[in-house]
């Protein structure tokens, strides 16, 4: 793949896009999973889904230049993140009813769409699973200014966004604005799965913002350091499934998924046996 | 005359058609170290909620630090340790310094990042409740009276001149609860912090407080600790519904 990766711009838009998809996926993905919010990726991810069934429809029936799949898939999942936000507001006790509603709707629009369009072609089985070969120059350029503004604004915000995921109370006692801070937390989850999509696929996306989580999660001490740790872990995974994934001729979700699930499960074994060591060694 | 730090005037408070506070005049002076007892449901932590801005004045007037509540902005000078406190995510992957600079947040303000002198306070503030030795511990690895020592600290790296402190004993062994007072009693007398517990525990209020505030719906007494305890069993249990005993206990 390496010298390929010189010969065909393909292989490099989608080598790229992958490397910023697998720092941006895990950074959103940690406070994504402290807050408890895991589900909420998958539904905005099925909501993208329709947006980009949406926009194929529209891709087969007219031609509008500007209005790409990505883009509509980026327009229907901001537009869900809102939905969702709303949802979470009106049913204040059972905020999780937020996730089946809008995921069963991003399904039941996908239906609508998908067979409107006369069903599926390789373009959807590509943004389903994910895709080494789909990624244009356009989506690098657009997936490099999500990741700068996602970047950004986390930056500027860590503290923030950092105080209302461990307390939420204490944080607007102390004057923090909890509603913006959460529209533009969940806003921002809405763009990261977006761009995700085209390496990892509508259906694993989620996976590729908690897996690394989960396995950092194990060892990190510290904030920052399941952070760092969860990028490492992302990028790990996003290198080892494209290679794998060209080589096998797989859609590369499939081999980042199951690349993430091999380094939790190491994770886990070592913190097992590093526990055990730790407890013999007090024994003695 | 010490400067006012908390004045309620009037205040009555009612959740849909349950009233909860009534016409309570009250007052925080700086240095008082008050504590707040009274039973279940008498409006404690609706009273809290209200100083902090957590519920809406609906009725009476509030002031904090001479300006009316709606007014106030200076939140910096109110420090927060919540009943609820305890009972945070566990596996939150926050170390003991990642907490306590979570109290600086909103002081630091918007699009600003922490100073040397904000990293000097943090520590200096975990310092204060004897937590340095843990200070890159994750907090979900600590005991309970631990972690409650790492919530105090976060309420003081912003330097409040007045701490709220919601039943923070509950869950905390007896050891703990000895080492947490003489911790408050620290604050309010070395560092002049003026001090609001809210707790069941009368008994040892009454050895530690200034003043004691005692509240069912309305405010049943506001005196000395030794005007409390010499309360009449009949004055007590016609405030708290139930026959009550007050054991005074040096912690």
């Amino acid at each position: 793949m390496i010298e390929n990766l010189f010969e065909y711009e393909f292989l490099r838009n989608t080598f790229f896009t992958g490397l910023l998809v697998g720092i941006i996926a895990p950074l959103l993905g940690t406070f994504i999973v402290v807050r408890r919010l895991s589900l909420i990726a998958d539904a905005l991810s099925h909501v993208t889904l329709a947006g980009i069934a949406f926009g194929l429809l529209l891709e087969k029936k007219y031609t509008i230049g500007f209005l790409t799949p990505f883009y509509t898939g980026m327009g229907f999942s901001v537009i869900g993140s809102i939905f969702i936000e709303k949802l979470r507001s009106v049913y204040k006790a059972y905020q999780e009813l937020a996730i089946p509603i809008i995921l069963s709707g991003g399904v039941g629009l996908s239906v609508i769409f998908i067979s409107l369009a006369n069903g599926f072609n390789t373009d959807l089985y590509n943004y389903l699973f994910g895709s080494v070969s789909a990624v244009s120059r356009n989506d690098l350029y657009s997936i490099l200014a999500i990741s700068i503004v996602v970047i950004v604004i986390l930056t500027l915000f860590y503290k923030e966004l950092f105080t209302l995921s461990f307390d939420e109370e204490h944080a607007v006692v102390t004057g923090i604005h909890a509603k913006r801070i959460h529209f533009l937390f969940i806003l921002l989850t809405a763009l990261v799965i977006a761009a995700s999509i085209r390496i990892v696929g509508v259906l694993l996306v989620s996976a590729l913002m908690t897996l690394p989580v989960a396995a950092s999660i194990r060892i990190a001490k510290g904030f920052k350091q399941t952070i760092i740790l969860s990028i490492i872990f992302g990028e790990i995974s996003v290198i080892i499934g494209l290679v794998s994934g060209y080589y096998l001729e797989i859609p590369p979700g499939g081999t980042i998924v199951l690349t993430s699930i091999l380094i939790l499960l190491l994770v886990i074994a070592f913190k097992r046996l590093h526990v055990s060591y730790a407890e013999k060694k007090v024994i003695q | 005359m010490s400067e006012s730090l908390v004045s309620m005037k009037n205040v009555s408070y009612s959740y849909e058609t349950t009233k909860a506070l009534i016409d309570i005049n009250f007052e925080i002076k700086k240095g008082a170290f008050i504590g707040l007892v009274g039973p279940n449901g008498g409006g404690k932590t609706t009273l809290i909620k209200l100083l902090l801005g957590l519920a809406k004045n609906q009725k009476g007037s509030i002031e904090l630090f001479g300006t009316k509540i709606n007014k106030f902005k200076d939140w910096n000078k109110i420090g927060f340790v919540s009943q609820k406190a305890n009972s945070f995510n566990k596996g939150f992957p926050a170390t003991v310094y990642e907490v306590v600079s979570m109290g600086l947040t909103a002081k630091v303000g918007y699009f600003k990042f922490l100073s040397k002198a904000d990293r000097r306070q943090i520590e200096t503030a975990v310092n204060q409740v004897g937590m340095l030795d843990y200070l890159h511990q994750n907090i979900g690895d600590l005991s309970g009276g631990q972690q409650q020592r790492v919530f105090i600290a976060r309420s003081l790296v912003s330097n409040p001149e007045l701490l709220i402190l919601d039943e923070p004993t509950v869950g905390v062994d007896t050891e703990n609860v000895r080492k947490f007072y003489d911790l408050l009693h620290n604050l309010n007398e070395k560092q002049n912090i003026s001090l609001l517990l809210v707790t069941h525990d009368t008994g040892t209020m009454t050895h530690h407080a200034t003043d004691i505030v005692c509240l069912n719906k309305t405010l049943h007494f506001h005196g000395k600790p030794t005007e409390f305890t010499n309360l009449s069993d009949r004055e007590l249990s016609n405030i708290y519904g139930h026959p009550l005993n007050v054991v005074t206990h040096n912690h």
